[in-house]
C-alpha cells in the first residue's frame, strides 16, 4: 500500500486537541505522524517525487466523518439506494464510517442479515459500514432481537428507527438487556397516537397549508419516557434526530443527572425551518409550497427549535451530527405532500449545510468537526474519529470556502431528494481517505494527488 | 388580473379580489338574461377533475364554463385510485396532451393543486384541496356579503364551527381580512387550528378567537356556520353531538344577538339541526341560496379572467 503525505492543511483533531497548520503522514493505511513541521524527511521525499502527496493548503484536514444514522436501503429497496451507491455518497460527503439503520426489507434483525450487509459492504462499499440492528424482531415492537449474538456479529447499536417502540415495557427490557453488552439503543422518539397522519410540524404553517401537524410534544413525551427508562435500567440511550427545544432540555437534564444518554441532530434540523414547507427559502430561492423534499420525520420545526438545537450542540447536550440520510426515488416524492415518503438524501450536502452555520458565525469550525468525528465516535463507543498515530487513516480533506450549487443529478446517491437543490453552499470535501486509500476525490481536483514518478 | 392559476387567496391583492367581484357583477347580469350564454371561452376546454365527490361545486363550475361557451369535460376519480394507480402528475400530463386549457381540481390532499400547477401549462383553479383552501367559495362568499351589505371593509364577521378541518374557513380568513373585515373564529378548542405564531411571522392573518358563541356573535354583521362532520365525535374531538348543538348551533336566539339585518351564511351542504337550526337556515337573514347562485357568477368571472382577455368584461 502506497504511503501518502497530506501537506499544508489546517489539521483539526478534537480528541487530541490538535488545531494547527501542518502535515499528516499515512503509512500502510494508518496514521503515522501528524505535525506542524517536516515529518521525518517526508516533505523532501515528496519534493523528490518519491512519495505520493496531496496538497491540502487552504483546506481542513480531519478524521473522516462518522454518520450514526443513514439508510442504505439494502437489502430490499435497492431502487432507492444500495450499499455501493450509499457508501459512495458518504465518501463524497466526507464520511468514512456510516452506521446503517435496520429498516430494510427484510429488516436487519438477525445474524445472517447483519452478515449479508457486512459482506456486501466489504465487497462493494467504499467506506466503513457499521450495521445497527432492530430492537425488536421484524421491527414489530413486541419481541427483542438476539442482542448478544447481534453484537457478536458486529452490530454497533439497536434501533427500530422509523418508529418508536410503542410499548414502554418492551423499551424497558431493551434498555436493560442491551446494557449487558454496552451498546446503545438509538431511539426514534415519536408518540404514534399524537402523530398519526401528521406530515409536518404542528403550528401556524401547518394551519396555513392545511396539513396535519406533528406536535413537538409527541417527540418530547417519548424522550422523557425513554430517559426515565434509561434511569430505571441503567441502560445506554441514544436519542436519534432530536428536533425540538423541549427535547434538548430533557436531554440536558438527563446528562446533568449523570445518565448514559447521548443525542444526535441532523444538518437539516439545524439549518431549515417549517417555513420551507410553505415555500420560503434562503435568499432568492423562493419555491412553490408543498415541496415534498421538505417532508422529513421528525419534521422541520420552528426557528426557536433550531436555536435550541444549536445551543444544545454548543453546550454538549447533543453529541453528534447525523444525517438521517433517507434516499427515495422520484416517484416517492413526485406526488401530493400527504402521500410522499419522508426523508432527505443528506450525505452529500451535510457538510455544506452545516458550514452555513460557520459562515454565518453561529458556530465555529472546530465544533462542526467535533460533532462529525469525535462526538459520534464517543456516543457509539467507536475506535475511529481520531488521527492518533497507529489508528486507521480515515481522513477527510475539505475546503470550507468552496462555493458550489447543489445539483442532485450529480449525486452519487440514488436519492436525489433534497430541498437544497439549486442552493449555493460553501464548503465541500476535496478528498476522502479510508484506511489510507483515496475513496473520493473531487473531479476538478484530479491533479490534487501528486503521484511519485518512481 | 395577470395570473396563471387560482390556488388560494393568500397571494391575492385586495385590488385583484375587487376585480373578480366587479367582473362577477357583469356575469350576474348575463345570468339574468333569457339566454345565459356568451362566447367568451368558445374553443377552450375546461376539465373538471374531481377526486372528491361534490355535486354542487362541480355543477357550479360546469354551468359557469358552459355559459361562457367552453367545452366541458368532467372527470370523476375516487381518492383510492390516486394511491393505487396513475399518479396525479401523469393524469395532468394526459389531460394536457388531450388539450385541456383550464383544469378545475377538487382533491382530498392539501396542496395537490400546487403540484398540478407546476406540471400544467394551462391554468388551474383550486376547487377545494384537503383542509387547505377553497378560493372560489371564499370569493363567492365575499361577493354575497358585498352584494347585501355594500362593503366588506370594517364588517365584523364570525365563522363558527369546525375551523380546523375547513378549507372554506381558511380561504375566507385570507379573503375577508385582506378586504378589511374583522374576523372572529368560534368553535370548541379541539376544532380550532394552531393560531399561535411562535417562530413564524406573517404566516397567517390576525384573527380573534372566542369559544363562547353568544359572545362571539354580539354585534356581528355576518355569521357563517360550517358543516360539522359527525365523525369528529368518534375521533375524540367532541364529547357528544348533543353538547356541540347546545354550545355551537346557530339558533334564532343567538342570531338575535348580532346586528339587525346580519347575514347568515353557510357553504353547504348543511346539517340542519346540527350546526344550524332549520328556521335560521331558511329565515329572512339567510343568504345561503344566494351564495349558490352567486357561485356560478363568480366562477364565470374567474374563468373569464384566466382565459386571458380579463379587460373585456363580456
Ligand atoms: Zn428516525
Amino acid at each position: 500500500m502506497e504511503d501518502i503525505l497530506v501537506r499544508g492543511g489546517h489539521i483539526i483533531d478534537v480528541g487530541q486537541n490538535i488545531d494547527f497548520i501542518g502535515d499528516l503522514l499515512i503509512r500502510e493505511g494508518k496514521v503515522a505522524e501528524v505535525g506542524a513541521g517536516g515529518l521525518a524527511g517526508a516533505a523532501e521525499k515528496a519534493e523528490r517525487g518519491e512519495l505520493r502527496w496531496i496538497d491540502a493548503s487552504g483546506c481542513i484536514v480531519c478524521p473522516g466523518f462518522i454518520d450514526l444514522h443513514v439508510h442504505l436501503r439494502e437489502p430490499g429497496d435497492e431502487d432507492k439506494e444500495t450499499i455501493a451507491t450509499g457508501t459512495r455518497a458518504a465518501a463524497a460527503g466526507g464520511f468514512t464510517t456510516v452506521a446503517c439503520m435496520p429498516n430494510t426489507n427484510p429488516p436487519i434483525d438477525n445474524r445472517s442479515t447483519v452478515e449479508y450487509v457486512l459482506q456486501v459492504a466489504k465487497a462493494q462499499g467504499v467506506v466503513k459500514v457499521l450495521p445497527i440492528a432492530a430492537i425488536t424482531k421484524k421491527r414489530g415492537g413486541e419481541e427483542l432481537t438476539e442482542v448478544g449474538e447481534l453484537v457478536a456479529s458486529g452490530v454497533v447499536a439497536f434501533s427500530d428507527d422509523g418508529k418508536s417502540v410503542a410499548s414502554s415495557r418492551i423499551m424497558r427490557y431493551a434498555l436493560a438487556y442491551s446494557s449487558m453488552f454496552g451498546v446503545p439503543i438509538s431511539s426514534h422518539c415519536q408518540d404514534e397516537e399524537l402523530t398519526k397522519g401528521g406530515v409536518m410540524n404542528e403550528g401556524i404553517i401547518a394551519t396555513r397549508l392545511g396539513l396535519k401537524g406533528m406536535p413537538a410534544a409527541a417527540e418530547e413525551d417519548i424522550v422523557a419516557r425513554d430517559i426515565a427508562l434509561a434511569q430505571l435500567t441503567d441502560g445506554c440511550l441514544h436519542i436519534a434526530h432530536v428536533s425540538t427545544a423541549g427535547a434538548v432540555d430533557l436531554i440536558r437534564r438527563a446528562k446533568a443527572a449523570g445518565l448514559a444518554v447521548t443525542a444526535e441532530v441532523t444538518p437539516h434540523h439545524l439549518t431549515l425551518t417549517e417555513d420551507w414547507v410553505a415555500g420560503v427559502r434562503r435568499g432568492p430561492h423562493v419555491k412553490a409550497p408543498y415541496d415534498t423534499n421538505t417532508k422529513v420525520n421528525p419534521p422541520l420545526r420552528t426557528a426557536e427549535d433550531v436555536a435550541a438545537l444549536i445551543d444544545g450542540l454548543k453546550d454538549g447536550t447533543i453529541d453528534a451530527v447525523a444525517t438521517d440520510h433517507a434516499p427515495h426515488t422520484i416517484v416517492d416524492k413526485l406526488c401530493e405532500y400527504d402521500l410522499a415518503e419522508f426523508g432527505i438524501s443528506g450525505l452529500e450536502t451535510a457538510l455544506g449545510c452545516l458550514l452555513t452555520l460557520f459562515h454565518e458565525r453561529i458556530i465555529d469550525l472546530r465544533l462542526i468537526v467535533e460533532k462529525l468525528t469525535f462526538g459520534p465516535a464517543q456516543a457509539f463507543n467507536l475506535s475511529c474519529g481520531t488521527l492518533k498515530p497507529g489508528s486507521s487513516a480515515d481522513v477527510v480533506i475539505f475546503d470550507p470556502n468552496e462555493e458550489w450549487v447543489v445539483d442532485p443529478s450529480t449525486f452519487q446517491s440514488k436519492g436525489h431528494n433534497t430541498p437544497l437543490a439549486g442552493l449555493t453552499l460553501r464548503g465541500r470535501a476535496k478528498a476522502t481517505l479510508v484506511e489510507g486509500r483515496v475513496v473520493f476525490q473531487a473531479k476538478e481536483e484530479l491533479a490534487y494527488a501528486h503521484t511519485p514518478s518512481v | 388580473m395577470k395570473r396563471k392559476d387560482i390556488l388560494d387567496l393568500d397571494d391575492f391583492t385586495p385590488e385583484e379580489i375587487s376585480e373578480v367581484l366587479e367582473t362577477a357583477d357583469a356575469m350576474k347580469e348575463i345570468l339574468s338574461r333569457p339566454i345565459k350564454k356568451v362566447p367568451a371561452l368558445r374553443g377552450k376546454t375546461v376539465v373538471n377533475l374531481f377526486y372528491e365527490a361534490s355535486t354542487r361545486t362541480r355543477i357550479s363550475f360546469e354551468l359557469a364554463a358552459k355559459n361562457l361557451s367552453a367545452d366541458v369535460v368532467n372527470v370523476a376519480t375516487s381518492a383510492s385510485s390516486v394511491v393505487k394507480g396513475e399518479s396525479l402528475v401523469d393524469t395532468i400530463k394526459t389531460l394536457q396532451a388531450l388539450g385541456a386549457d383550464i383544469i378545475v381540481i377538487r382533491h382530498p390532499q392539501s396542496g395537490a393543486p400546487y403540484l398540478v400547477a407546476q406540471h400544467l401549462e394551462g391554468s388551474v383553479i383550486n376547487a377545494g384541496d384537503g383542509w387547505h383552501a377553497h378560493p372560489t367559495q371564499a370569493l363567492l362568499d365575499l361577493y354575497t356579503i358585498r352584494e347585501n351589505l355594500g362593503t366588506i371593509a370594517g364588517l365584523s364577521i364570525v365563522i363558527v364551527g369546525d375551523i380546523l378541518h375547513s378549507r372554506v374557513a381558511r380561504s375566507n380568513i385570507w379573503g375577508m381580512t385582506k378586504m378589511g373585515a374583522e374576523l372572529t373564529l368560534c368553535g370548541p378548542e379541539t376544532l380550532l387550528p394552531v393560531l399561535d405564531r411562535t417562530g413564524s411571522t406573517n404566516a397567517f392573518p390576525e384573527v380573534r378567537v372566542e369559544h363562547n358563541l353568544d359572545k362571539a356573535i354580539e354585534g356581528a354583521d355576518v355569521i357563517m356556520a360550517l358543516r360539522l362532520q359527525k365523525e369528529r365525535q368518534r375521533g375524540g374531538l367532541l364529547p357528544s353531538l348533543r353538547e356541540y348543538i347546545q354550545l355551537y348551533q346557530l339558533t334564532k336566539e343567538r342570531v338575535a344577538r348580532a346586528k339587525p339585518g346580519a347575514l347568515v351564511m353557510h357553504p353547504g351542504p348543511m346539517n340542519e339541526g346540527i350546526e344550524i337550526a332549520p328556521e335560521v337556515a331558511h329565515g329572512s337573514q339567510s343568504v345561503i341560496e344566494e351564495q349558490v347562485t352567486n357561485g356560478v357568477a363568480v366562477r364565470m368571472a374567474l374563468l373569464h379572467l384566466l382565459s386571458g382577455d380579463g379587460g373585456d368584461k363580456a
